[in-house]
């Protein structure tokens, strides 16, 4: 990567930042107009909520088992080890749950995002779409859009169930408790506020996803070489951005519901 | 072709017509980072003119043809194309503008995973052309390129020259009033090179819609300009008595600035060093 002075640098990012909003607004806007493209959002639909089920279920579930797993031993020097249910709920649902799904998503879907688009970029087919009078961003933005965030928070559900499963099976046949009271003790964790903090991350995230891999894929140049710069860009900067967004939901909701 | 005929905007009688030009250039330049791209550019296209665009790799080509769409705005300049300045459309206007063109790119950028009736059909689509009317218009279209067999086929399935037909027939397929073809004959053998000219030629002589063509290959240029298509046999043929073909004109480009712009007849009779150097 060349040397730049440092307001060419600057310029740089007010730019991409610039691009970033206007690809973002014109995603947004075209969902309150026609044309939409159902058929593509029920493809982006099962290319990213169906085809994520397997990584997601998989990394839900074994998260779910180490926190069981971790979390006995420091319980078990304050005889709480019957409160294993309720943290390992608790954090599934609050935190672990929407956080690593998103981030499961993004090294899979922002990725594949950016590197499509970027490909069509560098092929001359999103100027072939627009020379053909198709507007690229209502055709390829806003579909990916509208399915990462509705199929995410299904996903964050999904994650969040088979977690609590998983610290089930662990501390049923590991650790020995009864099961009855390990579910007993993860719903009374359960409180509105933060089921509500859990299903909201989701909505950023898949915001966050869509966006910024459709950016990267949209602003693509140089080639092959370029597509791979994107798609490496569009997970680092939407892993970094989820882990942002997630702390600044999280204050606000305990901001809103206080620390429940 | 006769049959082809999708909603197109309305025309203004007063900006378009006889003696007046389809696409007319004036001042244009663009820079890209620092370096100047294409300098102080006018010229125009009148209608049923072929326009051959000739000039050294890099010089600007495919810049001019995207300008012309409005794929690209200039920094300065104004682009008059059917009369509308397409440096102040919003895109929105733009596309009901490109309703009316057609554009064969460069490396053809047909759609991956479209199949090539899908590909051929996508205007189309998007104007909710029922479906059995769509595949009638894609099967004549693709007749006419001489390829109805590969309807069925994936872009990958195809080669360089096919690919390149398949842009022409989703090009022609809303029988637009004006075609841009950006480099059809680039990076193919001289063989296929010349069935694309060909084809390139019975559009011109069979639809005599106004075009505009890049190439970096002098061949393809004289055959544009001495050839004529034959509807009898169905061929290009030479043009009797060393003919010119009197609609195609030259535009020649060297370092974003125009040097020569007129008839096949000034071009090679030109006296300027650099043009009979870049002929020869």
């Amino acid at each position: 990567m060349p040397f730049v002075t440092p307001d060419v640098f600057v310029k740089e990012r007010v730019a991409a930042v610039q691009e970033y909003s206007l690809l973002t607004g014109r995603a947004v806007a075209n969902l309150f107009s026609g044309p939409h493209y159902w058929d593509d959002v029920f493809t982006q639909m099962d290319s990213i909520g169906v085809g994520s089920m397997p990584i997601v279920i998989l990394t839900g579930f074994f998260t779910g088992c180490v926190l069981a797993l971790q979390s006995a031993s420091s319980l078990e020097e304050f005889g709480a080890i019957s409160m294993t249910g309720n943290l390992v709920a608790l954090s599934m649902v609050k935190e672990l749950g929407p956080v690593l799904t998103g981030l499961m998503i993004s090294g899979r879907n922002a990725s594949g995002m950016a590197s499509e688009l970027g490909s069509m970029k560098v092929t001359e087919q999103i100027d072939a779409m627009r020379a053909l009078g198709t507007d690229p961003s209502r055709k390829l933005v806003t579909p990916r859009l509208i399915a990462t965030v509705f199929m995410l928070f299904f996903l964050t559900i999904v994650s969040d169930a088979v977690g609590i499963a998983g610290g089930a099976l662990v501390s049923v046949t590991i650790l020995g408790l009864n099961a009855s009271s390990y579910f007993h003790s993860s719903y009374r964790s359960l409180t509105y506020a933060g089921i509500t903090q859990g299903l909201v991350k989701p909505l950023f995230s898949g915001f966050i996803i869509a966006t910024v891999g459709c950016y990267y894929g949209m602003t693509t140049k140089g080639g092959t070489q370029g597509v791979g710069r994107a798609t490496t860009q569009a997970v680092v900067v939407s892993s970094v951005f989820i882990i942002v967004v997630d702390f600044l939901v999280s204050r606000a909701m305990i901001g809103i519901f206080g620390s429940q | 072709m006769a049959s082809i005929a999708l909603d197109k905007p309305q025309t203004d009688p007063a900006m378009e017509g006889p003696g007046i030009p389809v696409v007319a250039l004036k001042g244009v330049s663009i820079t890209f980072e620092i370096k100047p791209v294409l300098e102080d550019i006018s010229f125009t296209v009148m209608p049923g003119e072929t326009r051959v665009i000739l000039g050294p790799a890099g010089c600007g080509k495919s810049v001019l043809m995207k300008l012309a769409n409005g794929l690209l705005r200039p920094d300065t300049g104004s682009i008059t194309v059917f009369g509308h300045d397409v440096t102040k459309m919003r895109e929105t206007d733009l596309y009901k503008l490109r309703a009316r063109i057609g554009m064969v790119f460069q490396e053809s950028a047909l759609f991956d995973s479209l199949s090539v009736e899908d590909n051929v059909a996508y205007r189309l689509h998007e104007d909710r052309v029922p479906d059995d009317e769509a595949h009638a218009r894609v099967v004549e279209s693709l007749k006419f390129v001489e390829l109805e067999q590969a309807i069925a086929k994936f872009p990958s399935e195809l080669s360089g020259g096919m690919r390149r037909r398949v842009s022409i027939a989703r090009a022609i397929i809303s029988k637009p009033d004006l075609i841009l073809y950006d480099s059809p004959t680039g990076g193919l053998d001289p063989i296929t090179s010349t069935t694309i000219v060909e084809l390139v030629v019975k559009q011109r002589d069979v639809s005599h819609t106004t075009s505009l063509l890049i190439t970096h290959r002098l061949q393809d240029a004289f055959t544009l300009a001495t050839h004529r298509f034959d509807p009898k046999t169905g061929h290009m043929e030479p043009i009797p008595d060393n003919g010119i073909d009197p609609s195609t004109k030259f535009l020649v480009l060297h370092e974003g600035k125009v040097v020569f712009d007129g008839t096949t007849e000034e071009l090679v009779h030109s006296e300027d060093p650099w043009l009979k150097e870049y002929l020869s």
